[in-house]
């Protein structure tokens, strides 16, 4: 039903979530924002199960922003990918898992930028390009296809915008509007909506 | 339940939950927090849990012990398509069948927030009680619209007013719209699971912010609404948003602090763009016990909403005024409870404004029907002349 989508490239991470909050047939909501920002430098991304996904998500972010103040400087990507993973883990053998699917995205001083995958098991993945989803189905393979690692940003923005149309073409389920961030060394850019148009 | 707190009663075993770290940082598991205990008492926090008992959760239920069926947690999620109002398969079997089927909506418009709601409580095919109210008045400026099992609304819709009214003594400034929907959504978290059902939305209007970029020159005090209703208003500068007069409300006779039409001083709410946003202004918030949290201009709960939102949906404009807006309210209860079974008999309508909620008479739908019916031989009557014509 919700979709997320990341692509990384040399000295940038772009990501893209849709927007609906969805509950049983009806949209509740069409605007809904499903990117936390954790860092100046770092984005989780989170869809899954209706409650847990914001609580999980401003759990992590409270403590990421927790930990930068208590010790002065922020983690890093990985170390708040694993950090998550491990929480994931936790509450999964606990009575009450949580029930969500993420993608992290961030930069990186001395390592560049990176995109990790973790699904609602806590596996943890750092992946050159990532979707969550049903239309995941759809568009996995053509990152596949036409993803290189020496992607400018116009191209990775071409990229997306092709998996987006395949979604407005082929999945059953109307998405009207995505939200697209761009992460580079410069921090965070908010980038225009993506909003795909007309039936094919 | 205050005086409960007021002699410090602990009857329960799953008290400590509450108050231990634990839960300060997330919800019931075995998760070691990312504060222990040593830094609690650097942090003064061990004197923060002793004083305020009540940490940020304070409950005192018996909860019952977890049923062995605990992971069918997992695989229920996934049964998207069940009915909006009943949860998902119960671990135990319910002594009797809970009441769910309603009809209750709210939005937002310049002239405030409209919130509506049907008056039967229904009990699988049995009319419980054909005069409910299913919208709750916490404070004068906040109401409840409540949907799902009767009885856990009632009950969490006081504990949402005892901590707010707690909030309000402990900090002298009264809690917002936006914050006391995170106080009740993180309140039923722990309850994810379980059999508990609510599914609320919080209409209000949050009088509290001052814009001090707006005020540089003058000193504006910081409004505690709500901490003194007896200010008078001449002994501050007053400046009313251009409400619409609502001549047609009646008092309620709840709560004294909703009878008085406490004149706050608020700032230049901008009339032409909707301020949903921004911090001061009408706000709307749907609150579910499955732990979703929104905050929208437009939500209609329960087993009636779709044929609400059929009408709310093509109609609502933020430029309505205070007529058009009921009027809409009003008959988009009137078309769900037409098709939808379990919900009927009356509409409650609440308009809420700066100056605090109000309240109409509650009005049998059944006149709303046979005004429809007039209505609909009336124009028969008229096309039929113009067609003879």
């Amino acid at each position: 039903m919700e979709y997320l989508i990341g692509i990384q490239g040399q000295d940038f991470v772009l990501v893209a979530a849709d927007n609906v909050a969805a509950h049983s047939i009806v949209k509740m909501k069409q605007d809904q924002d499903k990117v936390f920002k954790l860092s100046d430098k770092i984005l989780l991304l989170c869809v899954g199960e209706a409650g847990d996904t914001v609580q999980f998500a401003e759990y992590i972010q409270k403590n990421i922003q927790l930990y930068k103040m208590r010790n002065g400087y922020e983690l890093s990507p990985t170390a708040a990918a694993n950090f998550t993973r491990k929480n994931l883990a936790d509450y999964l053998r606990s009575r009450t898992p949580y029930h969500v699917n993420l993608l992290l995205a961030g930069f990186d001083e001395t390592d560049g930028p990176g995109l990790y995958y973790m699904d609602h098991l806590s596996a943890l993945a750092k992946a050159p390009f990532a979707a969550h989803g049903h239309g995941a189905y759809l568009t996995l393979s053509i990152l596949d296809r036409y993803y290189r690692p020496d992607l400018t940003r116009d191209e990775a923005m071409d990229l997306l915008k092709k998996c987006i149309e395949e979604l407005n073409h082929r999945f059953i389920l109307n998405l009207p509007s995505f939200s697209v961030r761009l992460i580079d060394k410069d921090g965070t850019h908010d980038l225009e909506k993506l909003i795909p148009v007309g039936a094919k | 339940m205050a005086l409960q707190d007021v002699s410090g009663f602990q009857d329960t075993p799953m008290s400590h939950m509450w108050n231990s770290p634990a839960s300060l940082s997330g919800p019931m598991g075995d998760t070691t927090p990312l504060l222990d205990m040593a830094d609690e008492r650097i942090l003064g926090w061990g004197r923060f849990k002793s004083s305020e008992r009540d940490g940020g959760v304070p409950l005192r239920f018996f909860i019952p012990p977890p049923q062995s069926s605990v992971p069918f947690r997992c695989d229920n999620r996934h049964t998207s398509l069940s009915s909006l109002s009943t949860s998902s398969s119960p671990p135990t079997r319910r002594p009797f069948p809970l009441s769910h089927g309603t009809t209750t909506l709210a939005f937002v418009f310049q002239g405030g927030v409209i919130a509506a709601a049907d008056t039967r409580a229904s009990c699988s095919g049995l009319v419980a009680c054909p005069s409910a109210q299913k919208i709750l008045p916490i404070h004068s400026h906040l109401l409840v619209t409540t949907s799902g099992s009767g009885a856990d609304c009632m009950l969490w819709e006081r504990i949402l007013a005892r901590e707010i009214r707690l909030y309000q003594l402990r900090h002298g400034r009264r809690l917002s719209i936006t914050g006391s929907a995170k106080l009740l959504s993180h309140m039923l978290h722990p309850f994810k699971g379980t059999d508990v059902c609510v599914a609320a939305t919080l209409c209000g209007w949050d009088v509290e912010e001052v814009r001090v970029e707006e005020f540089k020159g003058k000193r504006v005090d910081r409004m505690g609404s709500g901490r003194d209703d007896s200010i008078s208003p001449a002994k501050r500068p007053v400046e009313e948003t251009v409400m619409s007069t609502s001549d047609a409300c009646s008092q309620d006779d709840l709560t004294d602090s909703a009878c008085e039409r406490t004149r706050h001083a608020v700032t230049d709410v901008d009339l032409t763009r909707s301020p949903v946003r921004d911090r001061c202004g009408p706000k709307l918030f749907y609150v579910c016990s499955d732990g979703t949290r929104l905050q929208g201009e437009l939500f209609s709960v329960g087993s009636g909403s779709p044929y609400a939102y059929g009408v709310l949906d093509g109609e609502v404009r933020w430029s309505l005024n205070e007529e058009e807006a009921i009027s809409l309210a009003r008959e988009a209860v009137y078309r769900a409870t037409h098709r939808d079974a379990y919900s009927g008999n009356c509409v409650d309508l609440f308009h809420i404004t700066a100056q605090g909620y109000c309240r109409r008479d509650r009005e049998d739908l059944r006149e709303e029907y046979h005004r429809e019916r007039e209505r609909v031989l009336k124009r028969g009557k008229e096309e039929s002349e113009e067609d003879k014509k």
